[in-house]
Formats: structure tokens, C-alpha cells, sequence
């Protein structure tokens, strides 16, 4: 480690966001197809650094971000699309949806966590079901499985010099290449600052023992009620990005258990409590899904090695088992993940220590 | 809506809630013994279902006699349940022992991941759309009563579950290795300090529970008729739910959840519409974890320092 320069060693995130800003200008194809795909990865880190507020800092296992992924979406989609009487425009239905769906976190979080970890957990995991069946449901409101489309994108009708920005939303998939980074880079930047606040070290302690962090006078309740609101508020945020991306909400299933499970997976993946580590894994998971198994599939079909199609032959056919064996390892061999954060793995391995 | 059709809706929820008990109570024995919410109970489940399948298939079940089919179901529900006790077995001692002494959160994460793996090998197994299972009860109805169905089917749900339940009570009651799991349950150390072997408890808990759910995953073949590689989750997650919801770790507790979520699930099915089932019951379990965390026949425990 001692010869990468101290800027790359201590500023990351910086050299990563000057080259991500830098690419869209020199690789063409972020202008197509692939910007789009960029995009989703980033949207997905939001999610993941929200829910690492929760499992992460303060440790509470959280098996259902993907409702309020869902829930920033839906009300983003209500506040803009033609349907509805409001179109209060993308920024401001931002707004209003991040501090809604930090509400419903407090709503949901004040009655329940008082529960023991593991009921918590339960309680998460069925309230991402209600809010499914919920989103399917009420079809007046959703749309039902059609979800509510179209999303109009940020900035429809403005125009700044002669450029319709809406427009150039629109046609050019950089536009929200850049908007995605940009929320990202603020969410980094926020995240970074509130470890070192008073409030995330108050998450760290809770995690680490909440009794001793009671007796130190630290509210537990309090504590654990804004990691809530707070993974919720990031959540919701990285959904309206995701509604106005894909200008439309998407079905429901977009948003039930599997994307609640493979967000956690890629926090855990990549190191609970670590913006490296968590931004890491989400790359991973997605990674795998977009580049490697299509890639993979289509080398074993050039090589002819299954000519009968049988899934057991075809790489995406192992995806699940794949997945879950990366789990069941990195829990056994490696808890901290990994790119972990320095107080975690010290935690971990205190006999080393 | 006449009295006849709820009595109806009733008798099929306490059928279906039966079933829904013989899966709690795996997950309600293994958390009390090691804390875990074995998230892939659900999914044994469903391999042991595609074992039955298999072996319905290869001794051509659907087309033997009347005796040859009541033998054959009492057979199958064996080997599934030897099939599921031992996979369990397996896993635990390979993934979840390793991990006794790490933070909460490593065994569940883990047990996530062997709830893919095992999907995964259902999915080889039986393909990626539903299979129906083949019908191998008569649906001649039982009762003489006008209006009211109970078939040979929900009689074969009876008529399993109860003994087993009975069986399992009297297990954990009176014999030696019951009361090694009780002082397993409650204090491990101590119970290791004693002399129980806490390892063999362990493993002979995970037997018990899977076999449990081996033969819960014949008689949801026979039940239900329909499995998929994706139904473990599902039925996990109502099974969990009746666990909690009866206040897990409690093995009465996890029959009369089973019950009650049978019942909410039949009857909200009926008054207000199959699709909001999902978010009926899981409204239900949050407000029940609200007011009565402990669940409805559950111990109230002090969190310890």
C-alpha cells in the first residue's frame, strides 16, 4: 500500500468521480445503451450506501429498502405525470418524496424499534411485502402491474439558452449519467460527513453495544429512529432518480424482496459500515449480471460446449448458487467484507488486534 | 355470505393453518436452540417436494391401487422427511457451525445464501415453471353435511400432522434428548457444563425440524398440487410469520400461529380478495410484534447484559 500515492490512497472518491466525469466526454458509448446501464449502477450505489446507514453504521438488519425504493419512486411518478393534477416538476417532487419517505421510515421505525434485532428484520421484510401487494393492488393509484408512466424527464419545459433541457434529458442518456453522479458524489460526500458527526458515531456506538451507549446517555431509540429516516430518505431519493430514468415506475416486482435481498447482499459483499466497500459490491452484483453472465453464456455458446441448451451447461443458470455460495463464504472467511471499514475489521478480528 | 360458506372458509383455514404449523415448527425449534432464523427452511421444503415428485414419477404413484397409494404416501413422507432431516443436518454442520461464535447477523446471512443454493438446485431439478402434482387422493367428500367439503386430502393433513405434533410434544416433554434441548434452549453453557452434548442437540434439532418439514413438503404436494422452485419462499415467509406471530421458540406457540395465519389467510381470501392476503398477514404480524412482541404464547425476555 505504501507506494499508491497518498492522493489515490486517501482521496478515492475524488480521483473515481474525475475519471466517471471525464468518461462520458471520452468513451462514446456512455451515449448509448451503456450510459443507461452506468446510470442504473449508480442509482443502485444510492440505494446501498441508504440501506448501509442501517445495517452498516448502526447495525439493524433491514430486509425491506426495496419498498422505499419503491415508495420514492411511485410518488415521484404521481407528483409529474399527466395523469395527476400536480407536475410540481422533477426537482421538487424530489424533494417532496425524500421527506415523505423519510416520514414513512419514522412511521414505520417509531412503533417497531423497540423489537429485538431478528423481529425487526421480520417486520421490515413484511412491510416490503405489504407495500408490494400494496403498489399492485390499487391499480386507481399505481397504474397495477403497468406501474405509472411516463415519467417526465428533470426539467421538461425549461428551457436555459435555447436548450430544452427536458429534451436533451430525453435523447441523451448523458444527461442522466451526470444527474446520477452527481446525487452519488452528494450522497458520498454526506455519508463521509456524517460518520464523523456526532450522530454517526452515536450509530457506531449503538451498534457496538447499546446498552454501554445508554449508559454513556446516548438515546438509543432516538438513534436508531433517525438511521431509519435516514436510510429511508436515501432510498426514496435513489427511486425518483430511478422512476425519472426510466421514465416510468416499472412494475411492482421491481421492488419486492429479491431487490431488498441483493441490495443487503452487495452491502455485505463488499463490507458493512464502508462507502468503498458498499459502492464495490453493488458493482459486483451488477457486474455479474450485465457483463459477466452475458458474456459467459455467449462463450459457452460459441464454443459449442452445450449444444442441447440444458441450463445446468449455461453460466446465468448457476447465477442463484453462485450468489449464495459468495455469501455463505464471505460470512465464513471474510465477515468483514471486502473492502472493509477499519472499525469493523478490527472488531472482527480483535484476536489479531 | 351465509353462516354454512364461513364454517366452510374456517375448516380450510385450520387444514391449510395445519400445514402451515408442521413449517413453523422447524423454524421455532432451530431459533430457540440457536437463535437463527433458518431463512432456508423454506426452500429444504421445496426440495423435499421435488423429491416426492421424483419418486411419485419413478414408482408411477397416480396409477398404483387405493392400498399400494396409502402405503406409498406413508412411504414418501418417510424418505422425504430422512431426506430433509439429513440435508439440514448437513448444512448446519458445515455452514451455521463454523459460525457459532460470530456476530448474529453471519448465520442469517448465511442461511440466505443457502436458501439460493438450494433454489438453485431446484430449479435443475424440476425446471423453472410450476410442476403439478399428481392427484393421487379420491375428492370424495367425507361429510355428510350439504355445502360443506373435507376431503381424503384434508384428512391426510390431519391425519399427519396431529400425530406428528403429538409425537414432537411428547419428545421434547418426557425423553432425554427433549430435556437436553430445553436446557439447550435456555442456557447452552450451562447445559454443555451439565454434560449435554450441545452439538448433538444441535444436530439432532436440525434432524427433527427437517423432517418435519419433509413431510410438510409431501403433504403440500398432495395439498396443494402445485410446486415450483419458488414456493419456498413464500410458504417460508407465512410459516415464519405463524412462528413469530405464536412467539418464536415457543413449540405450542409456533401450532397456534400456524393455525391463526391459516385462518386470516382462508378467511381474508374469501371476504376480501386473494391478492391482498399477502399484505393482510403481514399487517397482522406487525401489529401483533408492536403490542405483543413476544408473540402470542411466548416468554417476555430481559435483554441481558
Amino acid at each position: 500500500m505504501s507506494r499508491v500515492p497518498f492522493f489515490v490512497r486517501e482521496r478515492w472518491e475524488l480521483v473515481a468521480l474525475a475519471v466517471l466525469a471525464v468518461a462520458p466526454l471520452v468513451v462514446p458509448a456512455l451515449g448509448g445503451a451503456l450510459g443507461g446501464q452506468v446510470t442504473t449502477l449508480f442509482i443502485y450505489c444510492i440505494l446501498a450506501l441508504g440501506l448501509n446507514v442501517m445495517v452498516g453504521y448502526t447495525g439493524l438488519v433491514h430486509l425491506g429498502i426495496a419498498a422505499f425504493f419503491g415508495i420514492g419512486a411511485y410518488l415521484v411518478a404521481i407528483l409529474t405525470v399527466p395523469m395527476y393534477p400536480f407536475q410540481i416538476g422533477f426537482l421538487a417532487a424530489t424533494i417532496v418524496s425524500v421527506l415523505a419517505t423519510a416520514g414513512i421510515g419514522l412511521a414505520l421505525g417509531a412503533p417497531t424499534l423497540r423489537l429485538r434485532g431478528d423481529y425487526l428484520a421480520i417486520v421490515t421484510l413484511g412491510f416490503g411485502e405489504v407495500v408490494k401487494v400494496t403498489l399492485r393492488n390499487l391499480e386507481q393509484i399505481t397504474g397495477g402491474m403497468k406501474g405509472l408512466n411516463p415519467v417526465p424527464p428533470p426539467g421538461a419545459g425549461v428551457k436555459i439558452g435555447g436548450l430544452d433541457l427536458g429534451l436533451a434529458f430525453a435523447i441523451d442518456p448523458r444527461w442522466f449519467y451526470y444527474l446520477a453522479l452527481l446525487a452519488l458524489a452528494g450522497v458520498v460526500v454526506a455519508m463521509r460527513r456524517l460518520e464523523q458527526s456526532r450522530l454517526g458515531r452515536a450509530w457506531v456506538a449503538v451498534r457496538e453495544d447499546e446498552l454501554a451507549a445508554s449508559a454513556m446517555g446516548i438515546s438509543a431509540t432516538r438513534v436508531k429512529l433517525s438511521a431509519f429516516a435516514m436510510s429511508s430518505a436515501v432510498a426514496g431519493l435513489a427511486g425518483c432518480l430511478y422512476a425519472a430514468s426510466l421514465s416510468t415506475t416499472a412494475d411492482p416486482n421491481a421492488y419486492d424482496f429479491n431487490r431488498s435481498i441483493m441490495v443487503l447482499c452487495a452491502v455485505i459483499l463488499g463490507g458493512l459500515g464502508s462507502i468503498p466497500g458498499t459502492i464495490l459490491g453493488v458493482a459486483i452484483l451488477v457486474g455479474f449480471d450485465t457483463v459477466l453472465a452475458p458474456w459467459a453464456d455467449s462463450w459457452i455458446q460459441q464454443m459449442n460446449i452445450n449444444p442441447t441448451g440444458s441450463s445446468l451447461l449455461s453460466f446465468s443458470g448457476w447465477r442463484l448458487a453462485i450468489f449464495g455460495l459468495a455469501l455463505v463464504l464471505v460470512m465464513r472467511y471474510r465477515p468483514e467484507g471486502l473492502v472493509p471499514s477499519r472499525r469493523l475489521a478490527a472488531e472482527l478480528h480483535e484476536d489479531h488486534a | 355470505m351465509s353462516a354454512q360458506f364461513f364454517l366452510q372458509q374456517c375448516l380450510i383455514g385450520l387444514t391449510n393453518g395445519a400445514l402451515v404449523a408442521l413449517v413453523a415448527l422447524g423454524y421455532t425449534m432451530v431459533y430457540g436452540i440457536i437463535g437463527l432464523i433458518n431463512f432456508a427452511h423454506g426452500d429444504l421444503i421445496m426440495l423435499g417436494a421435488c423429491l416426492a415428485l421424483s419418486l411419485v414419477t419413478a414408482f408411477g404413484l397416480a396409477t398404483a391401487g387405493p392400498t399400494a397409494t396409502w402405503l406409498g404416501i406413508a412411504l414418501l413422507i418417510v424418505a422425504c422427511g430422512l431426506f430433509c432431516g439429513s440435508l439440514n443436518v448437513c448444512v448446519a454442520r458445515i455452514v451455521y457451525k463454523p459460525l457459532r461464535n460470530a456476530p448474529k447477523r453471519a448465520p442469517l446471512v448465511s442461511a440466505i445464501g443457502v436458501s439460493f443454493i438450494f433454489m438453485n438446485i431446484g430449479l435443475f431439478w424440476i425446471g423453472s415453471s410450476d410442476r403439478s402434482f399428481p392427484e393421487l387422493l379420491p375428492s370424495t367428500n367425507l361429510l355428510p353435511v350439504e355445502g360443506l367439503q373435507f376431503t381424503w386430502k384434508d384428512l391426510l393433513v390431519l391425519v399427519v400432522v396431529v400425530p406428528l405434533m403429538l409425537g414432537l410434544s411428547l419428545l421434547v416433554q418426557t425423553t432425554r434428548m427433549g430435556r437436553a434441548m430445553r436446557a439447550v434452549s435456555q442456557d447452552p453453557t450451562a447445559a454443555a457444563l451439565v454434560g449435554v452434548d450441545v452439538d448433538r442437540v444441535i444436530a439432532a434439532t436440525f434432524f427433527i425440524g427437517g423432517a418435519l418439514g419433509g413431510a410438510a413438503s409431501v403433504i403440500y404436494g398432495l395439498y396443494i398440487n402445485t410446486i415450483g422452485f419458488q414456493m419456498g419462499f413464500q410458504n417460508g415467509l407465512y410459516a415464519f410469520t405463524a412462528a413469530v406471530l405464536g412467539g418464536i421458540g415457543s413449540i405450542p406457540g409456533a401450532v397456534v400461529g400456524g393455525l391463526v395465519i391459516g385462518l386470516v389467510r382462508s378467511l381474508s381470501s374469501a371476504y376480501v380478495g386473494e391478492r391482498w392476503t399477502g399484505a393482510i398477514v403481514f399487517a397482522i404480524l406487525i401489529v401483533i410484534l408492536v403490542f405483543r412482541p413476544e408473540g402470542l404464547l411466548g416468554r417476555r425476555t430481559k435483554e441481558k447484559v
